[in-house]
């Protein structure tokens, strides 16, 4: 028996995207039908620990914050990769959405009146803030800011606000379907009507037809497998079940961060809240590398440039030798053991539980570690996939695109909630306007296709390699080639790596043939996505021949933006053995691409004018795609805004 | 000069693990035995991928953040509810016992439906914030001081594993029990300002045998509990706040003025 269930809005995924999204469309009288590999709180959302950024200025650190200050922060942290469209979105609803998870109940931090002690550069710094602030949410300070502006809940932001937001959906009724895996895109005349799903409870298929599709999947860090901080189910399937239609493109994949602070041997994230709140970086000699290389900011330049520095410190022999390769030391001794047992608490606990060292006495070893994707299935900025009618996507999983080649601390939680809440109300609005007018033979001709597939890799005898060991292989080969930096033979060496394990996939056998989830048909199925997803990243990568946020050339160490001024789309055509990329424009242009204040200087000027590369936008992306946006583009533009805010930025910095 | 332990112990590890798949006709509920050499690190997240990966490619157990925050791992080691990607090896005996945890629905071998469970949960506390006031995009937040903030947030660190339900005597025999997770979900809520419910109101959910007066006070759960959150203390003060409510029908009266006075 076919099981074919209807809904409105379908939503993949139940981290903090996916939940935004869920509650806007269900707020909006819509049957929702949420589906999560774990319970939504399981999701990984929850284990973000430093917090969201908002310009709300509310601590004395934070005076003169704004929309726009953040604004350019964000575009200059994406190396001028953004949308600056979507950027400024995002940048005016933070703000309302942090306080609307106040009102869900979130325990943000608030501003202490009086005299409070905090850690700039090292320093420890009494700073009084003012009556009239006094219980307003509290900042801290994040990588790459001008302000402080991060909001946070304790050390637990994530945790504290998925528990608010999925209160909500239980409230609202969302039909929450946890264990329950989206494996493929009901599909048809580029119209998505929808998934077939397997129940990781007992193994059976059943599809879910819907009017509007949402995939808010998360990352896929694991296709870098130990040497990431994602969660273990951040296997990336939500972007590749969009990339098996053929015609959804995946956008910027070459586009990885990586944390400089992820825990040796295990790859868990020791958080950011850490270097701003005043953590040292230690080369072998105990000496504070940062200070040298980055005196303006040290610690807290942007994740990149750490990261970037810390490899170098690497190279030059200055790491710790171990069994498990070299890694630097995290100082964070002279923050004491009242600040490191309460604010910094989950680090504490972090290093006590998992490697048996007291951070208030030990040095933390760390080293860097894959951690955010910025590519993803791309998406206009109302969320719709491109190519795809009823498809959209959001969170992690997207490229919405305010992250450009390097995300901001603090800033991708706060995408979750923003894009969470616009998107869910474009959503709403789809399926409002639309009729579920499809027919059953259609998911019933997807759920046998997937149940060939599931028949295929149990009734395969020959003894071919083990799911495990093409993981594994295509995990060595992005950590040392398609890593932090990258050059041009290495990612050729890895491209050819990649498509060897990609074509293993259909020779690789099971060895647990039982009924019901089975764990390793689970992982088997998700193979050939995620063997797909690593290739699509190291040919991007290699295609790229410049220098670009997260995306560092060795070869091509410079930004050039008379060529790559652009954002990288890569399909995956039925039947084709590989790829194949394709390019558009970031978007409309305010802040013209500059020098990011920290880190490398070196770029090639663009050779149009601005003026020049903005006419040709709308077009180019129409080519590639995109779907009319329900507000033309460049309607939420504010031109020219940011001047004031940079003057005024540079005049507090001078005085 | 600090130098990261290394305590291979060369140790060989036995691992006997309740296997059982009810969706197998042929399977039967009863133990397999593992061996594992130690390494340095090792934690049960290692050890059990390590099992599933070279020896058992069919064991079932979850594991999602591995860093002791998402909740998914519960288990019975040596027959003690914990968490067991925060549980070194080192720290156990040669012989290593894993069952699922009890009181929640069997998925397969170590794997439990502990989603379900803490869903009913919050449908019936209702565990969400009941709003005074509907929220205004256009308004600065409403203030809170930030000792209150702390402790909500303390209550709030609950990661829903189920270790102190599992370990809980009462949840053990009585579906019922919202448990101790329960109880403290309704602390959490109750010292909220933001939620307009009063303690009458919570009265019937708190004070009946399903409520915290169920509870005959074995607290294997403030033991237990992997994040150390002070359970204890939550029952006492429920308990109080309940008490007051009983012996002081006045309380009941003096009601009203809760929700001026924490308007913030
Ligand atoms: C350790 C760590 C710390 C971080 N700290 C911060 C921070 O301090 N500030 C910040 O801004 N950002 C931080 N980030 C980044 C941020 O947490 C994530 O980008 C964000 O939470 C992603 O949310 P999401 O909803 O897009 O995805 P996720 O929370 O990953 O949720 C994905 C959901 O999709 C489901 N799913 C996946 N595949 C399928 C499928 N095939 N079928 C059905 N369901 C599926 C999963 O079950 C899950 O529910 C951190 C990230 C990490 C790794
Ligand atoms: S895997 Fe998340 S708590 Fe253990």
């Amino acid at each position: 028996m076919q099981a074919v269930f209807t809904t409105d809005v379908l939503v993949i995924g139940g981290g903090l995207a996916g939940e935004r999204c869920a509650i806007e469309a269900a707020t909006d009288g819509h049957d929702v039908v949420l589906l999560s590999l774990v319970p939504p709180r399981r999701s990984h959302s929850c284990a973000a620990q430093g917090g969201m950024q908002a310009a709300l200025a509310n601590c004395v650190k934070g005076a003169g914050d704004n929309p726009t200050v953040h604004f350019l922060d964000t575009v200059k942290g994406s190396d001028w990769g953004a949308d600056q469209e979507v950027v400024r979105i995002f940048v005016d609803q933070a703000p309302i959405a942090v306080r609307e998870l106040a009102h869900f109940g979130v325990p943000w931090t608030r501003v202490r009146p009086g005299k409070n002690s905090y850690f700039i550069k090292g320093e420890r710094v009494d700073i009084s803030e003012p009556a009239e602030k006094v219980g307003l949410l509290m900042h801290r300070d994040f990588g790459g800011t001008a302000k402080w502006r991060t909001c946070y809940a304790a050390a637990g932001t994530g945790h504290a606000v998925l528990y608010a937001v999925d209160g909500e959906v239980v409230r609202l009724g969302v039909s929450v379907r946890d264990r329950m895996e989206a494996i493929a895109l009901i599909h048809e005349d580029r119209r998505c009507w929808g998934a077939v799903v397997r129940c990781l409870r007992t193994g059976k298929l059943s599809t879910f037809l819907a009017k509007a599709t949402v995939i808010a999947t998360g990352g896929y860090g694991r296709i870098y497998g130990q040497y990431t901080t994602n969660a273990t189910i951040n296997e990336g399937m939500g972007a590749a079940i969009a990339l098996d239609t053929g015609v959804v493109p995946l956008a910027n994949m070459e586009a990885v961060q990586f944390h400089p602070t992820g825990l040796m041997p295990s790859g868990i994230l020791v958080t950011e809240g850490c270097r701003g709140d005043g953590g040292h970086l230690l080369d072998k000699h105990l000496h504070r590398f940062m200070v040298d290389l980055e005196p303006e900011k040290q610690e807290l330049a942007s994740r990149d440039v750490v990261c970037r520095h810390m490899m170098e410190v690497i190279r030059d022999g200055r790491g710790v030798e171990t069994p498990y390769g070299p890694h630097l030391w995290l100082d964070l001794r002279h923050l004491g053991e009242q600040h490191l047992t309460t604010k910094l608490r989950e680090v504490y606990e972090i290093c006590t539980e998992f490697l048996g060292i007291n951070p208030v006495h030990d040095l933390v070893p760390v080293r860097p570690t894959q951690h955010y994707s910025m590519g993803g299935v791309r998406v206009n900025k109302d969320g719709q996939a491109y190519g795809m009618t009823g498809l959209f996507a959001v969170g992690e999983a997207s490229c919405w695109d305010m992250h450009g080649f390097n995300r901001l601390g603090g800033n991708s939680l706060a995408e979750t909630i923003v894009a969470g809440r616009v998107i869910g109300r474009r959503v709403a609005q789809f399926a409002r306007a639309n009729e579920l007018d499809v027919s059953t033979a259609l998911a019933v001709r997807y759920q046998r296709q997937q149940q060939k597939r599931i028949a295929g890799w149990l009734a395969r005898t020959r003894s071919g390699p083990s799911v495990y060991a093409i993981r594994d292989a295509i995990a060595e080969t992005m950590i040392r080639k398609v890593g932090i930096f990258r050059t041009g033979s290495e990612l050729e060496q890895a491209v050819e790596e990649l498509s060897k394990q990609l074509r293993l996939v259909d020779q690789a056998t099971l060895r647990a043939k039982s009924p019901g989830m089975n764990p390793e048909l689970t992982f088997a199925l998700r193979l050939r996505g995620f063997a797909r997803l690593a290739l699509v990243t190291a040919v991007s990568a290699l295609a790229r021949t410049e220098s670009r946020g997260a995306h560092a050339r060795t070869d091509y160490p410079a930004r050039d933006d008379a060529h790559w001024l652009s954002r990288t789309l890569a399909r995956w055509p039925q039947d084709a053995k590989e790829p194949v990329l394709s390019y558009e424009p970031v978007g409309l242009i305010d802040l013209p691409p500059g020098h990011r204040g920290y880190g490398k200087v070196e770029s090639v000027d663009m050779t149009d004018s601005v003026e020049e590369y903005n006419a040709c936008v709308e077009t180019a992306w129409r080519r590639q795609g995109a779907l009319e946006p329900v507000e033309p583009i460049g309607a939420s533009m504010q031109w020219g805004s940011w001047r004031a805010a940079e003057a005024e930025t540079e005049q507090r910095r001078r005085a | 000069m600090i130098e990261p332990r290394h305590e291979a112990s060369g140790r060989k590890l036995r691992f006997e693990i309740f296997r059982y798949n009810p969706v197998d006709p042929s399977s039967h509920p009863h133990m397999d035995t593992f061996e594992l050499g130690e390494t340095p690190y090792m934690t049960l997240f290692i050890a059990l991928h390590r099992i599933r990966e070279e020896q058992d490619p069919s064991l079932q157990f979850d594991f999602s953040c591995r860093s002791a925050v998402c909740g998914s791992c519960g288990l019975l080691i040596n027959g003690r509810p914990g968490l067991a990607c925060h549980t070194r090896t080192a720290d156990l005996p040669d012989t290593i016992r894993l069952h699922p945890l009890p009181v929640f629905k069997l998925i397969g071998d170590l794997s439990v439906d502990t989603g379900s469970w803490f869903r009913q949960m919050a449908q019936r506390v209702e565990s969400w914030i009941h709003e005074k006031v509907p929220f205004d995009p256009k308004a600065q937040e409403a203030r809170m001081d930030d000792d209150l903030a702390r402790a909500i947030y303390e209550g709030e660190r609950c990661i829903e594993c189920g270790c102190c339900v599992a370990s809980c005597g009462v949840a053990n025999v009585r579906p019922q029990f919202v448990g101790p997770a329960g109880m403290n979900r309704i602390a959490r809520f109750m010292m909220d300002p933001r939620d307009e419910r009063t303690d009458s109101e919570w009265f019937d959910v708190v004070s009946s045998d399903e409520g915290v007066f169920g509870c005959v006070g074995l607290m294997a759960c403030h033991d237990i509990c992997p994040k150390g959150l002070p359970l204890l203390e939550v029952y006492a003060y429920l308990r109080r706040k309940m008490l007051a409510k009983v012996m002081t029908p006045l309380a009941r009266e003096a009601e009203p003025s809760k929700r001026q006075s924490s308007k913030m």
